[in-house]
């Protein structure tokens, strides 16, 4: 394989691999603002315990992003030289931005977050909750907004040995190693016609991440006859909050899925597997890509895709045929993880409803009440779902944008250093695969290990409805 | 790109003193922030094997347990602000030095997870292995960031695309590696001074001893280093040529490092620790003035050097960027200060420590 090929692997093992974390960081910090903000309010112990135990495995969440973070922000430089000096002007403020505002703030005040316990009042402890959520969503910000720059390029011009250029002007194979995009307009660079859509889609789905991972150890807990208030309470917290975020992440998609159409028509066309161009174009629920014959089989709803792309049964959706086929991503992978994000995505939300309407119900912690056990049951491994429909979603905008680095602009092919040679990033890819699954097994095994271990009940007031929870173990 | 001149017309200025200069200099404060922050649980790092038992060695551990993760952001803020300021610099130098680089990041991650898994399993095999992780993957950081530093000053075989092509070996030469052992002994001195501030009893007393050692090991390799420079780097010692005045700087250093023994023998940890803080600025200081304006020196040193005129961003970026800069390192300073002050003091291990 090509150095081009391999470094392709290797940044998408290393940003899927670190992107398990961050989604955790955003969402369980959230969770842990919620759940200190209540202690606080009502000054009960039980949401201090369950406070202290998630912070824990924050902790350890945390650790690991930022330790497979770092190898992101210099992956750039390393593997893909061309494109750094082609987008350092637009792209690096954006990223030293991430730096100096989301770095920092969250490293900081994590340290009191997980230390400080006894050596700050517990507001000052809330406030540093408070300043680690923030930074953790800043972080989101910026990292989005680069990337969504990548999809959208917006408020600059180029300039080629010197001289100015529109940016719509097309750029020559001979013309790049003296190439760069420069800015003209900051805002409209940080506001490009993706951005907010994107970076709504995303914190909802890290706030999904968030609230699934507090579900599920609730109802292992509940399940399992432990730590039953703070079970009961996990679920109370985290249920009706994700059904509210999973109706919020339809509409967000929406959105989302409107900014493709109009502004990468070759991503859309991918993600739904159309070829021709047509009026009242189908969406296909579920399907399989025929990329020989160029056509998509499977259960079609006739006139959505028009409808949900431009509100219109009628309209035109632009077929991948329009684009010669040296400019058209990869169909079958976009399209079938384009599909596997959205039924996440139902299961969720049929998840987060169904549980909510037992929690309003008061059915959802009574014993002998089938349906409940089965919906605490289905929670459990449903920590998995925002995390494959978050990788799924994000191979889908990165596999989408193909054959682009920058949309457009740069090809991913003119983008990797030229000085690194293919056994270079073999060997760095080898590695990091090695460690990377020895970190990840060992991450598995202390994170199984903190949620057996439980919260710290020692001081729990005994209201549990007469069944003792059971020693730590 | 706009050249010096252009921009000295626009702000009417002299040379040099333009965004790209002042981007320089910010840069480097991040480095240095880095270098003076990181540098210490780095060291700390490096001695941990040196403590014999489970006890100390948590006691190690934890001495940097709140804080090294904040001590680290700096180097990825120093990276971004060098990719924003600096492109070019940052895309040729990480491609060049592809695997050195890697293995400073594969050595980054090891020490983070060492520091985080060591102490949640009794089992000593898993201590000894993540102690041995957390001592080899510190000292190995101190001596990549040696290396590399040592490479850009001693110059690289830069192209005229800005493309630098050369072994993984080729870059071990004698003046990076001397550099690269300088830079572990200076954090391992650094580190061991911290410790005394935050240890207490024997286990204090035991890093004053590593701090004698390490700073007579220290003095020995600044001789070397110094002495290879002025025989073998001219470029390097040309500013101080040309501006005598500069040569303060180096008198200044040196006294700042006969401080840290003095401080050492009179029981002032405090004083000692910030003698050596001193020196890691004075050190990074006479590098930059040594590189200025330079970044990156080719080989032979000449036009094709990478300059902060020749590789940086255009203005605009560069003011915003300083905005940015301008807004944020206040707060930065104001809460990683705040965050040292709660957690002053001797260390003791509690239910949430490492």
């Amino acid at each position: 394989m090509d150095t081009e090929t391999l470094s392709r692997i290797q940044f998408a093992a290393t940003i899927a691999f670190h992107y398990f974390y961050p989604p955790i960081s955003i969402g369980l910090g959230l969770m842990l603002v919620f759940m200190e903000g209540l202690y606080l309010k009502m000054g009960e112990k039980v949401w201090h315990q369950m406070a202290h135990f998630w912070t824990r495995i924050f902790g350890l969440v945390f650790a690991m992003g930022t330790a497979t973070g770092i190898v992101m922000e210099f992956q750039f430089g390393t593997n893909w030289a061309t494109y750094s000096r082609f987008v350092g002007d637009v792209f690096g403020s954006a990223l030293a931005s991430e730096g100096i505002f989301a770095f920092m703030l969250e490293a900081g005040f994590l340290s009191i977050l997980l230390f400080g316990w006894n050596r700050v009042s517990k507001k000052t402890h809330f406030f540093a909750t408070c300043m680690v959520c923030l930074g953790a969503h800043f972080s989101a910000i910026w990292i989005v907004v680069a990337n969504s720059w990548m999809q959208t390029p917006a408020g600059f011009h180029l300039e080629i040995r010197g001289e100015r250029f529109p940016a719509n002007y097309p750029l020559r194979v001979e013309d790049i190693p003296h190439a760069r995009a420069v800015i003209e307009d900051f805002w409209a660079m940080v506001f490009n016609p993706s951005s907010v859509d994107r970076l709504t889609h995303t914190v909802l789905g890290a706030w999904l991440t968030g609230a699934f991972l507090v579900a599920s150890v609730s109802s292992y807990f509940f399940l399992r006859r432990r730590h039953l208030e703070i079970a009961r309470r996990g679920l109370r917290l985290a249920l009706p909050f994700a059904a509210v975020v999973s109706l919020l992440q339809f509409l967000s998609a929406h959105s989302t899925a409107k900014g493709v159409a109009a502004n990468q028509p070759a991503k859309l066309a991918a993600m739904e597997g159309v070829y021709k161009t047509e009026a009242a174009a189908p969406l296909t629920a579920i399907g399989w890509v025929d990329e020989k014959n160029e056509r998509t089989i499977g259960l079609k709803l006739p006139g959505m895709l028009s409808f949900l792309a431009h509100g219109k049964m009628e309209s035109p959706v632009k077929g991948l045929k329009e684009f010669p086929p040296q400019d058209r991503p990869k169909v079958q992978p976009v399209f079938q993880l384009f599909h596997l994000m959205v039924a996440c995505a139902f299961a969720m939300a049929g998840l987060a409803f169904v549980g909510t309407a037992l929690l309003f119900q008061d059915r959802l912690f009574s014993p002998n009440f089938a349906p409940s056990r089965w919906l605490l049951l289905a929670l459990v491994p449903a920590v998995l779902l925002p995390h494959i429909a978050g990788q799924a979603g994000w191979f889908v905008a990165e596999l989408g944008r193909q054959p682009w680095i920058v949309y457009g602009l740069l090809r991913t092919s003119q983008g990797f250093s030229e000085v690194v040679s293919a056994n270079q990033v073999l060997t760095s890819l080898i590695l990091f695969s090695m460690v990377y699954a020895l970190l990840f097994a060992l991450f598995i095994y202390l994170l199984n290990r903190k949620i057996h271990h439980g919260p710290d009940e020692d001081h729990l007031p005994k209201h549990d409805g007469g069944i003792p929870a059971r020693a730590n173990a | 790109m706009p050249s010096a001149s252009q921009l000295s017309q626009v702000f009417g200025l002299p040379l040099y003193l333009d965004l790209s200069a002042f981007w320089f200099v910010l840069v480097g404060i991040l480095f240095v922030g880095y270098a003076v922050l990181d540098g210490f649980d780095l060291g700390a790092g490096t001695l941990h094997l040196l403590a014999r038992s489970d006890h100390d060695r948590r006691l190690i551990l934890n001495a940097i347990g709140p804080i090294w993760d904040g001590n680290e952001v700096w180097l990825v803020t120093g990276g971004g602000a060098l990719f924003a300021a600096f492109p070019l610099v940052y895309a040729s130098l990480f491609s060049g030095l592809y695997l050195p680089c890697m293995v400073l990041l594969l050595a980054l991650i090891f020490r983070a997870v060492a520091i985080e898994f060591r102490s949640k399993e009794p089992w000593k095999w898993w201590r000894n292995f993540w102690d041995l992780s957390f001592c080899l993957s510190s000292t190995a950081v101190g001596f990549l960031l040696g290396v590399i530093l040592g490479n850009l000053a001693q110059g690289l075989p830069l192209d005229a695309q800005g493309n630098i092509r050369i072994g993984f070996f080729e870059l071990l030469t004698p003046y990076p590696v001397l550099v690269g052992l300088l830079t572990v002994v200076l954090f391992t001195m650094h580190g061991a001074n911290y410790l005394i501030l935050k240890l207490e009893g024997p286990l204090a007393e035991q890093a004053r001893f590593w701090a004698q050692n390490a700073i007579i090991a220290f003095i020995i390799l600044y001789a070397m280093v110094t002495g290879y420079t002025l025989l073998y780097l001219p470029h390097l010692a040309a500013p101080f040529r040309a501006f005598p005045f500069l040569n303060v700087l180096p008198l200044i250093t040196l006294f700042v490092i006969a401080n840290i023994p003095r401080e050492l023998n009179q029981h002032r940890p405090m004083f000692s620790f910030l003698s050596s803080c001193g020196a890691i600025v004075m050190l990074l200081l006479l590098f930059g003035v040594g590189m200025f304006p330079n970044l990156v020196y080719a080989i032979p040193p000449g036009p094709l050097n990478l300059t902060i005129h020749n590789a940086c961003s255009t203005t605009k970026t560069l003011s915003i960027m300083l905005l940015i800069a301008f807004i944020g390192m206040p707060i930065v300073a104001a809460y990683t200060i705040s965050i040292y002050y709660i957690f002053r003091g001797k260390v003791k291990l509690d239910s949430t420590s490492y």
